[in-house]
């Protein structure tokens, strides 16, 4: 499976002698040939700043309450207006960019990778292991993802670590199924038997032949379950299971206060949901052109 | 068919045995004490030991873990899983009351969600990398991205603000006063169809376009026929088999959805009562439901692969 070389830019194999492209270049053609994968990408890099940089950009201390500025409404002085404690929501939801990023990153990238991790070796055992190992994954499977981690969220209790352990447990039967399919289309080649016969160990067979072979449909997959992950975190959080008060996350800023004072502040309930569906949407449209420029059978044309 | 049947109908038993056995793992070998939680005690350790252990012989905690999980298994089989600890009442009829809501908003959310995904979903593939396929791709991966609860949210504040609405109290079922249930369901079910839709026209489109590359098609386009023909009689009539699946593999978007947007609307479905549930700590009713929630899951997958069987004769035999 080979890379769009549209996508990362570089010349292609059968025209060694293209003239190189500088990085400007590079990235004109990847805006032209997936717009909407460069909007992903623009928003992804908007908000993986704002995480980094919320203690310098955030006008106000997220935490600290300010009873002479309850409910004030967006403006001037607080951009997108103050909750029930007087807090400042533009600063509460640039520091809530750093906990739906964390748990995102975290829970799809650990989800992914154990995941990716018992789908090649099952894979590659074949077998007992394989049948075992698919059963397995068959049962996790029978629970919609978020009873999933609703159930793991509610033995745990709530907290931002829990959260990602809660978020992480359903990614991994996802990702273990599409890596297994590849892994075992890729164990038929030629090239894997002759490495056993060459005397390569299995360690060094799944090392240096499956894993290479199996990173595409572990970026897809990856890429995918962000924004899913993003959104756990943010439905945890909003019905009480994820991060407690007065931790700044956005579904735990939409939770309780947001519905209840409707007329009186509805930006409360306004912002943090734009915050959620901006950050997934931007996930979500990286990851499709991803998978279209890694999935051959989907390209166009 | 017969044959292919029974092999699924039994394959069913062991899946459902491993459901069960992850249930009781999650309850039982997660680090965490059920009972503490119950009882509300923390580190500070000052909760009374005899409460703590009246509170495990109660749920049956003392007991070894093989007895557990026997009691656990037997009670599965009779559907009996014992009493909230919350109410009082059996587990069972707590459900039973609330499944009626539940399962009307999930049935015309399903239906909304058809209605939409189908026809736009075609569309954006037939129309590949023009302005139409951008615009149904953008709205529906924007619909995928928005979280049901914030859609429940905005909906509220928009009734609220502009018509003074609340949310219902009671359900009331459609053959008691079908309008009054009408109002009080067309919202959530929105909420929840719209979501749903956004997941089933994205996978439509792709599903239409892998068709689209068949030779079959090339083949359709080459006798001359008209777009007409070879989308709707070729192309669409082929696509509607892995529509059908992604309908029942979408089924745990449909359950996320009710459980969010059942407890943003205050509707007393079997959604909302898992998050009570949950907040309760009421865990008979937190293992009750996710077990039966999978058992829906299981079900609706294995209706699915018998339609699919039923429609496309080379799986039977595979």
């Amino acid at each position: 499976m080979s890379i769009d070389s549209s996508l990362i830019g570089s010349a292609p194999a059968t025209a060694p002698l293209a003239p190189r492209l500088t990085w400007i270049e590079q990235l004109s053609t990847f805006v032209r040939a997936k717009p909407l994968g460069a909007a992903g990408a623009f928003i992804i890099v908007v908000l993986l700043l704002v995480a980094l940089l919320a203690p310098v950009l955030a006008p106000y201390d997220p935490y600290a309450p300010d009873y002479g500025a309850q409910f004030s409404r967006p403006g001037a002085e607080h951009w997108l207006g103050t909750d029930e404690f007087g807090r400042d929501v533009l600063s509460r939801i640039m520091y809530g960019a750093r906990i739906a990023l964390f748990v995102g990153f975290a829970a799809s990238f650990a989800g992914c990778s154990i995941g990716a991790g018992l789908g090649v070796v099952s894979a590659y055992c074949g077998g007992t292991v394989d049948l075992l190992m698919e059963r397995l994954m068959d049962i996790l499977l029978a629970f919609p993802q978020l009873i999933l981690a609703l159930a793991v969220a509610s033995i745990l209790g709530p907290a931002v670590p829990n959260v990602v352990i809660a978020v992480t447990v359903p990614i991994i039967p996802r990702a273990a199924r599409v890596v297994r399919a590849t892994a075992l289309s890729i164990k038929e080649n030629q090239y894997v038997e002759a490495a056993r016969g060459l005397g390569a160990s299995h360690v060094r067979v799944v090392r240096q032949h499956l894993v290479p072979n199996v990173l595409a449909p572990y970026l897809i997959i990856l890429t995918a379950q962000l924004g899913t992950a993003i959104l756990a975190e943010a439905a945890l959080s909003y019905l009480g299971l994820g991060a407690a008060e007065p931790t700044p996350s956005w579904g735990l800023m939409l939770s309780g206060s947001a519905p209840a004072y409707a007329e009186k502040a509805p930006w409360i309930g306004l912002f943090p949901g734009i915050a959620i569906s901006l950050a997934v949407f931007g996930f979500s449209l990286f990851g499709d052109s991803l998978r279209d420029a890694l999935d051959p059978k989907l390209r166009g044309k | 068919m017969r044959t292919y049947l029974a092999k699924r109908l039994l394959l069913i038993i062991p899946t459902l045995f491993g459901v069960a056995a992850v249930v009781f793992l999650i309850m039982r070998v997660i680090p965490g004490d059920v009972t503490l939680l119950i009882l509300g005690g923390d580190q500070t350790g000052r909760i009374d030991p005899q409460q703590l252990a009246a509170m495990r012989h109660q749920l049956g905690l003392d007991q070894p873990l093989a007895v557990q999980f026997g009691t656990w298994l037997w009670g599965v089989l009779r559907l009996d899983f014992g009493t909230s600890l919350w109410t009082g009442q059996p587990v069972i009829e707590e459900v039973l009351t609330r499944l009626p809501l539940s399962l009307e908003v999930a049935i015309l959310a399903t239906i909304v969600s058809v209605l939409l995904a189908i026809p736009l979903g075609m569309l954006a593939a037939v129309r590949q990398d023009t302005w139409v396929d951008y615009v149904i791709r953008i709205a529906s991966i924007g619909g995928q991205a928005i979280p049901s609860f914030w859609v429940g949210i905005l909906v509220i504040l928009f009734l609220v603000i502009y018509f003074g609405w609340g949310p219902p109290l009671e359900y009331t079922p459609p053959w008691v006063d079908p309008w009054a249930n009408f109002q009080q369901l067309v919202w959530p079910v929105l909420t929840v169809g719209y979501r749903y839709a956004a997941v089933t026209t994205r996978m439509t489109r792709s599903t239409v376009l892998e068709v689209l590359r068949e030779d079959y098609i090339r083949t359709a386009w080459a006798k001359g026929l008209r777009e007409r023909a070879v989308v709707i009689r070729h192309a669409l009539k082929n696509a509607m088999l892995p529509v059908i699946t992604l309908v029942g593999t979408e089924f745990a978007f449909l359950i996320g959805g009710l459980v969010v947007t059942e407890t943003v609307f205050t509707l007393n479905g079997v959604g909302r009562f898992v998050v009570d549930a949950v907040a309760h700590r009421d865990y008979p009713v937190v293992q009750a439901l996710v077990f039966l929630i999978a058992l829906c899951f299981v079900i609706v997958n294995l209706l699915i692969d018998l339609t699919y069987a039923w429609f496309d004769p080379r799986i039977r035999y595979h």
